[in-house]
């Protein structure tokens, strides 16, 4: 038995491939947070006023918060003013111009992460924005989706060229006072991604963010928001490492999407942070706050995850469906092993009518990890007509590891339907052992159960992600066999 | 400013100390103060603590009940009022043990001839008389008493009952402690004791029941200890005046082997809690835990299951329903625990709730977690209104609006109260359900069938 | 029996409403048989619903007299009580109710409709039991959940079992005929012929004409895009089954055109 389950280790331990540290001339701020801080951060972005004082607002009420406690994750406490809440690759403008300006060392660095940031090389069909440390360091396709109207740029430039948007819609999902991570990040966010698809335009390619943490004890706070307005159509790609490092770093990022009338939204993620040794040293603490509001009728937000990274991940991508008839739809696979832990899951709050949400959550278990879904569908009295279907499912790998699911269903409408059901299962070495006496190899068993598994999730990905979170999937449980 | 609860509660522990039950006992004394000290600790439950974010006892914070100490202050029940819900209560070939106002009532209390090693009888008596016996039967887990409202009754309880079973005993009619609410403003605070030895069997019904629209409170905790392959069978039977308050606790310990199964129905009161909790803590045990909730007007129902497999080759199923009309709220949170190790465990859970108001709200937790991989675990939560197609279907055979409603509405219910096995009891379970049916029908539920 | 004149009827969809029946007329007599045949959305089962008063229809124009008094106000369950019986296409489960409990349910209230003393146990069961025969039941389907877990067959012998019981006046048979295979059909079939009666009125809606083999109509109407475009005797029948539905709806449509003002 002891023998059986060493090989079952075996074949779900694998190294993180995206561990390299790229050194670079940088920017940064000292570390620890207080207002000046948040003014150097504000100035050296050449802010409006206006942002100075959301910040400072947010900065001033986190200071009356305390670090939340209800999540099934644990982690020894995070030291704020051991943070560096600044760091950008120093540049000899302000920021790059085009891609020529780009330093040639962050290029490569991308290059050797795959993703390609010179145009021509790109997939055809994806623009990307690509985030290294705290600031935006390229965007590729500006020009192409211009000529529609679609702005895509960097937070920065955002709040430089279009800051009538960002006043209108920042925060306006997720506001300042949400939680005590979000709260932080509205008071020292360095940057992000920015985009507007205006009326009836359908984005005629993915859009996609390319998030890097580099320096060392940084934390990264980036900010998205993406605004689909009447008609629009967006389907927007999120990917995430950070070097190996023995230190974990916090990344707590907001993303806020807002759905006019009619508008569609496709958020999809494969987030890949450095999770941690096999001991469970270092890795990036995870906290994210995602959240979509389907701000009106027949407008709908569709998350899709794969989270196979970071030491802790806390994130639950909400949608707020406020408009009747709107749609809400949350996928996911977490997959945590050694010592990760993942809390995640998602929050659907109807209040429109004939709202619908779908809920589709895989988590999978092995090593010492920890997997817990945590999901909260909500049925307002004026939702009439609401409906939602969860699914939840857990495999786990290994008798050490752990899943567990916390959904919370609130129904104050008697016209509503909302059905949840969870089930869990394994892959036994009776199994491995069946697939091998007929002469598949064990490892090939895992990695088709696994992905038979996760394939409900893996089809709601466009393309090119999929086949990275396939991959991704398949190297997490690669490993020889004794 | 007004007194809260705690400082209440506190200073009505120090006026009644030395006049509670048993209060010459040293041992009995210090598990009192114990509990009087961790409920000066804990005070009454806030929506600040996860496992009472649904249920607001701010009600209690603000009425304060009177508490009775002694035999003497007891003789002012309202004899005509216990003597009408007898009657109204009483169930055929049961022992009976009746409470009034918290406290024994032998004089309308019935046990029949009881088997060898079979024992049955007023806690508070037993405490009296045999105070060893009293001792081990009171031996108390404070993880189960860790709210502050089980650390009051802990420390406040006057009465109660307690059947102890030798090994091998089996009790073949139900035991029905009849507990009968008749004055206002008083708080009780019943404790019940069950100890089956290996392989011993016997049905508990705990039934409570208010008369009118008295306001009152009942502070219940419930110890069951199933030994190895004992079958225990409880049955709560929730019918509290319209207006009085119910917070109860039952906690099993069940040995390897043993097998358990709570019906927990719950029809009456203003604010009803229950908190159901079993540990397997041996191999191969079973659990089922099966409920009831039955909301209108403004009630309030509350349920916290657990159920904690901490040992291998444990099977449990769990199955509760509510069907909630007028401005009535539910709370389900169901919880399944796999310790590590608990390998083979089977644990199949789901909640399914009827709304049948615009005004009616239900909030539904069933909860996993699992520490172990050879496990067949499965949950599932339902909220949703009567079928419009097969309400259409019955009335197009004519059956009028409301009787296609009663029906479908006991049909919904009808896999819940199928494994009572006490004709009478089902039988009355069944009238309590909101809804008519077709006249003349004979008796219900035999025609009714499981859910499949 | 049942007179449907110039009925307009829209299904509410949510957000649309949409026209199905439009100037639908009909007359069916005591004794007789008609069969409605018609392609697939024609409103066959719209006219078969709001016959037995299901929600969500709502009758624009027109009006149905059913032993000359106005039915479309009257609830679903006083029709059946009034002795309208719809066996359905898809009849519905209803998981806990046993198939007996319903039988009887519905059995006394149309008898105390009509101010007939109630069944008693025995009687009851005698009736139920003689009816199973006739339409091939095993006893066994009475003591379950209604339709739960019912085959195809077995569902469409149960609403043929219900209308043996109930006896109607008018009974409305919708697709009883799909997803029956030849031996189920037959028995549903005799089940239905061994109910013609002079007093009983039957309504066929069919999509195919092999259950008119079985039984045999006295009329058969082609419904298409709202109304009966034809009528005739049990040869039209015939006559669809070898040229199909395509020439009935031209007509109806070059009708409904000219009819246009």
């Amino acid at each position: 038995m002891g023998n059986q389950a060493s090989r079952l280790d075996e074949l779900i331990s694998h190294d993180y491939r995206h561990g390299f540290y790229t050194p670079m001339e940088v920017d940064s701020a000292p570390a620890g947070l207080s207002e000046d801080v948040i003014r150097l951060i504000s100035a050296k972005k050449n802010e409006p006023d206006f942002m100075l004082d959301w910040r400072l607002k947010a900065f001033r009420h986190w200071l009356t918060m305390t670090e939340p406690r209800w999540a099934t994750v644990r982690h020894p406490p995070i030291d704020y003013q051991a943070i560096v809440y600044y760091s950008a690759p120093k540049s000899r403008t302000d920021g790059p111009k085009s891609l020529a300006e780009v330093d040639p060392e962050l290029l490569r660095t991308y290059e050797k992460l795959g993703v390609p940031l010179e145009e021509r090389e790109l997939l055809a069909g994806v623009a990307v924005d690509a985030v290294f440390d705290s600031v935006s360091v390229a965007t590729t396709f500006k020009e192409k989706l211009g000529e529609l109207g679609i702005i895509f740029c960097s937070f920065s430039e955002a709040v430089q060229h279009h800051p009538e948007l960002v006043r209108q819609y920042l925060g306006s999902v997720v506001p300042y006072t949400d939680n005590f991570f979000a709260t932080l990040n509205s008071a020292v966010f360095s940057d992000g991604s920015f985009c507007y698809i205006p009326p009836g335009v359908r984005c005629p390619m993915e859009l996609s963010t390319y998030f890097r943490i580099n320096a060392k004890n940084t934390g990264q706070f980036e900010r998205t928001l993406i605004i689909a307005d009447r008609g629009a159509y967006v389907s927007y790609l999120e990917g995430c490492t950070a070097p190996m490092r023995d230190e974990n770093q916090l990344h707590a990022a907001v993303v806020e999407l807002v759905a006019l009338e009619g508008a569609q939204i496709k958020y999809s993620t494969v987030q890949n942070w450095y999770p941690g040794d096999k001991d469970g040293k270092g890795g990036i603490y995870n906290f994210v706050t995602k959240r979509g509001d389907c701000r009106e009728a027949n407008s709908k937000i569709s998350w899709t995850q794969v989270e196979t990274g970071s030491a802790i991940t806390w994130k639950y991508p909400s949608v707020i469906l406020q408009g009747d008839n709107s749609v809400g739809e949350f996928h996911s696979v977490a997959l945590t092993n050694h010592w990760q832990q993942a809390d995640t899951g998602t929050k659907m709050i109807h209040l429109g009518r004939n709202t619908k949400s779908t809920i589709l959550s895989k988590g999978i278990s092995a090593g010492h990890g920890s997997n817990a879904y945590r999901g909260l569908v909500k049925v307002a009295k004026s939702a009439a007509n609401a409906r939602n279907y969860t699914q939840c499912d857990s495999l786990l790998l290994g008798d050490r590891c752990a899943a567990h699911t916390f959904p919370y269903i609130e129904v104050k409408n008697a016209s509503a339907r909302v059905e949840h059901e969870a089930s869990t299962s394994r892959i036994g070495e009776d199994q491995l052992f069946y697939c091998q006496s007929r002469g598949v190899s064990a490892e090939d068993a895992v990695s088709l159960i696994v992905s038979g598994f996760c394939r409900e999730v893996f089809k709601e990905l466009p393309m090119e992600f999929a086949v990275e979170a396939q991959k991704l999937l398949g190297v997490s449980l690669e490993g020889s066999i004794g | 400013m007004t007194t809260g609860a705690r400082e209440h509660y506190l200073g009505r522990f120090a006026a009644h100390r030395a006049r509670l039950a048993g209060a010459s006992l040293p041992w009995l004394q210090r598990l009192r103060d114990a509990a009087i000290e961790r409920f000066a600790g804990l005070g009454l439950p806030t929506t600040r603590e996860e496992d009472w974010k649904y249920t607001n006892l701010s009600a209690l914070e603000r009425r304060l009940f009177d508490v009775v100490a002694d035999g003497a202050q007891f003789s002012g029940f309202r004899n005509d009022v216990a003597e009408r819900e007898l009657a109204r209560h009483a169930l055929d070939d049961t022992h009976r043990l009746v409470f009034v106002d918290g406290r024994y009532a032998p004089g309308l209390s019935h046990v029949a001839s009881l088997p060898r090693g079979a024992e049955i009888g007023s806690l508070a008596e037993l405490v009296a008389t045999r105070p060893e016996v009293a001792a081990e039967l009171l031996d108390t887990d404070p993880e189960a008493e860790a709210n502050g409202l089980a650390a009051l009754n802990a420390a406040f309880w006057t009465d109660g009952a307690y059947i102890d079973l030798a090994p091998g005993v089996a009790i073949d009619a139900p035991v029905h402690l009849l507990f009968v609410a008749t004055r206002m403003d008083l708080a009780s605070f019943p404790r019940i004791v069950v100890r089956t030895g290996a392989g011993a069997e016997a049905t508990v019904i705990e039934h409570y029941a208010g008369s009118d629209d008295a306001v009152y409170l009942t502070d219940a905790v419930t110890r069951i200890d199933a030994g190895a392959g004992a079958r225990v069978t409880h049955v709560k039977v929730q019918q509290e005046s319209r207006r009085g308050f119910h917070i109860a606790g039952i906690h099993t310990l069940q040995a390897a082997d043993s097998r358990f199964a709570s019906h927990s129905f719950a029809f009456g009161g203003q604010l009803a809690r229950n908190d159901i909790a079993t540990r397997l803590e041996a191999e191969g045990c079973n659990a089922k835990l099966a409920g009831l909730y039955v909301g209108s007007g403004r009630q309030h129902h509350d349920h916290h299951t657990c159920i904690d497999h901490a040992r291998p080759r444990g099977t449990s199923r769990e199955l509760y329903k509510g069907v909630l009309d007028d401005a009535s709220r539910a709370v389900f949170n169901g919880r399944v625990i796999v310790r590590p190790g608990a390998q083979r465990t089977d644990a199949q859970q789901s909640n399914h709730n009827l709304l049948l108001s615009d005004g009616a709200e239900v909030n539904t937790k069933p909860q996993l977690e699992i520490w172990a991989d050879d496990v067949q675990c499965a949950h599932g939560a339902t909220v949703g209104q009567l079928d419009a197609d097969r309400l259409h279907y019955l009335r197009a055979r004519g059956l009028d609006a409301a009787t296609a409603r009663g029906l479908l509405i006991h049909a919904f219910a009808a896999d819940v109260l199928r494994d009572i096995t006490h004709a009478g009891l089902r039988a009355r379970l069944s009238t309590l359900l909101p809804g008519q049916l077709p006249e003349d029908m004979g008796e219900l539920e035999c025609e009714l069938l499981p859910t499949s | 029996m049942l007179e449907i004149r110039n009925l307009h009827v829209t299904v509410d969809e949510g957000t649309t409403k949409r026209p199905i029946l439009r100037g639908l007329d009909l007359a069916v007599g005591a004794g007789e048989v008609h069969a409605i045949m018609g392609p697939n959305g024609s409103g066959k089962s719209t006219l078969a619903h709001v016959l037995a008063g299901r929600e969500g229809y709502v009758v624009t124009a027109g009006e149905v007299l059913y032993r000359g008094a106005n039915l479309l106000d009257l609830p679903p369950e006083t029709r059946a009580r009034e002795g309208i019986f719809l066996a359905f296409q898809y009849p519905v489960e209803i998981p806990g109710v046993a198939n007996i409990y319903l039988l009887k349910a519905a059995l006394n209230a149309a008898r105390k409709h009509r101010g007939e003393a109630e069944l008693d146990a025995l009687d009851f069961l005698a009736l139920v039991k003689a009816k199973l025969r006739l339409m091939q039941m095993d006893e066994s389907l009475l003591y379950r959940a209604v339709n739960e877990g019912f085959s195809g067959g077995e569902k469409k012998r149960n609403e043929i079992l219900q209308m043996a019981v109930l006896e109607p006046q008018l009974a409305i048979l919708d697709e009883t005929d799909s997803g029956l295979d030849i031996d189920a059909l037959k028995v549903v079939a005799n089940g239905v012929n061994a109910m013609r009666s002079p007093e009983r009125a039957m309504i066929l809606v069919t999509h195919y004409q092999r259950l008119l083999d079985h039984i045999r109509p006295d009329r058969v109407h082609v419904l298409a895009h709202g109304r009966i475009a034809l009528s005739g005797g049990p040869e039209l029948a015939l006559e669809l089954e070898r040229r199909g539905y395509g020439w009935v709806e031209a007509k109806a449509l070059e009708t409904a055109a000219g009819a246009r003002p």
